[in-house]
């Protein structure tokens, strides 16, 4: 009988595949179906953000935040604003850290509701897409009413927020985290126990508590590994020291349970909204510092001095003093860092973007070896990963 | 100053006392200097050290001083569950190859290769030391100080020969970085920015 020679196959996975969630291009190495080594190519979405911010002043380098992980902007701008203000020594008004707070958790919601989604219409159902985009909207429009941008907010300032949520929002929101609830019990009823999501999930790349700390996974992707680690808890900023909530951590690391945790963290995130809307003081929400936030427009037509300080601030901007800062958020895909080196300028010296999905994205040879090809699109979406942010 | 990361300092330049550059406090945050060839044992010594525990690499970046003999800074920083601290961690290099953390810490791979694709700092012993973000076939490391903003070339679709071609940057206008030191506060320099042509022309006008 004659002999077959049996070459390993090198296939092309995008990069304009619709389950690699952007630019993904990944070359496999495969032995038959099984893929044998992963090696993710990236950066065909490099901007140089991180060039440009060190070529702007601190507050025209808060835009660039929001096009890093553009599913959930608000919370990049977070981790910049707080490192600013680490930085400056400047006091935020209450107001401004629960309105924060507030929309750091829409952000969280914007964020794991896309990522249910398209993960479950990766491995094979369509629905929850059609259903869940009903209620990203509704909560772009939360956005888009206190801020005037349904995405790109370029809404959190160093100091504060740029401007105070409008009348009735508020009641709004609530009446939202209302109903909500039903939406997630929908989804659950479609994939929870459904067969042949679970079929595609359950077990698939198992990763240890061991090997998510050696591959530098954080977020949730860290919790379904069974480690309860959240930096709001551990490590609070703002406000979330005076918020109740829960960390839900999973057991076998797998597709399914960070699948599982994401639609817990939901729930956790409606607590804490409806939390930060009761407990929310009346004040300012931007800090008096003029060296640091423009004064309010009105004063600008009678007082000179509230002029002088707008057009310093909007042509040079705030000096920074000179330091450095590692300021960490938790974002809904994890850990996402701002390291500050400010030389005491207008603009920011090194400004390094530390991204969750990079490392996650790294960790994709470990998760994907000896599994089907058909589980590297369930990976990827169950990792979570925004080419935004891994591009920067 | 925090007293329990004054201890942590104690106890490691007790432990490292002979690879420890030098150690600084600021706004609550712990940061080493340490030698570039004993980095390796200091990540193992951080990563397994009952009193450090420093179980994760989260981020590692370089930084580049273009004014220092050694002009880029590595820096890595570490998280510890345990303990709920963190730490920074800094080799500083020249351009001779850093020893890569891969063997401590898996995670380094990418970084290291970030790191080696924006400022040029190899490291040695990586199993795999390619460039990660910019495009294949770029030229330079984009983040050093002395790389342009615009770069060198930008690239379009030729109708003509029906692919991508890079050609050099064309702009129609100068680029435009704006002065904002103000003469009036703060540290004055000896000579302003923008005068200096005027000790020139008087000095010229002197030599006449």
């Amino acid at each position: 009988m004659a002999q077959n020679q049996i070459k390993n196959m090198t296939l092309n996975f995008g990069p304009q595949h619709p389950a690699a969630h952007g630019v993904l291009r990944m070359v496999l190495e495969m032995d038959g179906e099984i893929i044998d080594r992963a090696d993710p190519h990236i950066g065909l979405l490099h901007r140089g953000t991180e060039k440009l911010i060190e070529n702007k002043t601190y507050q025209q380098s808060t835009p660039y935040f929001d096009r890093l992980d553009y599913v959930a902007p608000q919370n990049q701008e977070h981790a910049f604003v707080l490192a600013a203000e680490k930085l400056i020594g400047v006091e935020v008004p209450e107001r401004a850290q629960y309105i924060r707070v507030l929309y750091c958790e829409i952000g969280r919601i914007l964020n794991h509701i896309l990522n249910v989604a398209s993960y479950a219409m990766d491995v094979g159902a369509m629905t929850p897409m059609l259903w869940s985009f009903e209620d990203r909207e509704r909560l772009m429009e939360f956005c888009e009413r206190v801020s005037g941008a349904r995405m790109h907010m370029n809404y959190y300032r160093v100091g504060g927020v740029s401007q105070d949520m409008p009348a009735g929002l508020a009641e709004d929101i609530m009446a939202w985290t209302e109903t909500f609830p039903q939406m997630i019990d929908d989804m659950e009823t479609l994939l929870t126990d459904n067969r042949i999501f679970k079929q595609r999930t359950v077990d698939v790349a198992k990763v240890t508590e061991a090997q998510a700390l050696d591959w530098g996974f954080t977020g949730p992707n860290l919790r379904a590994s069974g480690v309860a680690w959240d930096l709001r808890k551990s490590q609070p900023y703002d406000v979330y020291d005076k918020m109740d909530f829960d960390i839900p951590v999973g057991k076998n690391g797998d597709c399914y349970d960070r699948y599982l945790v994401r639609m817990m963290e939901m729930r956790e995130s409606l607590k804490i909204m409806r939390q930060a809307i009761e407990k929310m003081p009346n004040g300012p929400t931007i800090t008096e510092d003029r060296k640091v936030a423009s004064p309010p427009r009105a004063d600008m037509k009678s007082s000179m001095e509230a002029l002088i300080h707008h057009f310093k601030l909007m042509t040079e901007g705030m000096h920074v003093p000179a330091g450095e800062t590692y300021t960490a958020v938790e974002a809904p895909k994890g850990e996402f860092a701002v390291y500050l080196v400010s030389d005491g300028s207008n603009k920011p010296y090194r400004c390094k973007i530390r991204a969750p999905g990079f490392a996650h994205l790294q960790a994709m040879d470990m998760m994907c070896e000896g599994h089907m090809l058909a589980d590297a699109v369930a990976v990827i979406g169950s990792i979570d990963v925004v080419f935004g942010e891994i591009d920067r | 100053m925090d007293p329990a990361l004054e201890e942590l300092k104690e106890i490691i330049t007790a432990a490292l006392g002979e690879s420890v550059v030098e150690t600084s406090q600021s706004r609550g945050e712990l940061s080493v200097q340490v030698k570039r060839a004993d980095i390796e044992s200091v990540l193992t010594y951080l990563r397994d050290n009952v009193n450090c525990q420093f179980k994760q690499l989260v981020d590692l970046c370089g930084v580049d001083y273009p004014e220092r003999e050694e002009r880029f800074e590595v820096v890595y920083n570490m998280l510890s569950m345990t303990h709920n601290r963190r730490i920074r961690v800094k080799v500083r290099t020249g351009g001779e190859p850093v020893p890569s953390a891969v063997g401590v810490f898996s995670t380094a791979g990418w970084f290291e290769r970030e790191c080696w694709d924006m400022y040029g700092v190899p490291f040695e012993g990586h199993p795999d030391l390619r460039r990660i973000l910019t495009d294949y076939g770029f030229e330079g490391h984009p983040l050093r100080k002395d790389f342009p903003l615009t770069g060198f070339v930008e690239m379009r679709y030729d109708d003509e020969k029906k692919r991508v071609v890079y050609e050099p940057v064309k702009m129609t206008q100068e680029f435009r970085t704006f002065d904002f030191l103000s003469p009036w506060e703060g540290d004055m320099p000896a000579v302003l920015p923008g005068d200096e042509k005027a000790e020139q022309a008087e000095a010229e006008g002197e030599g006449s």
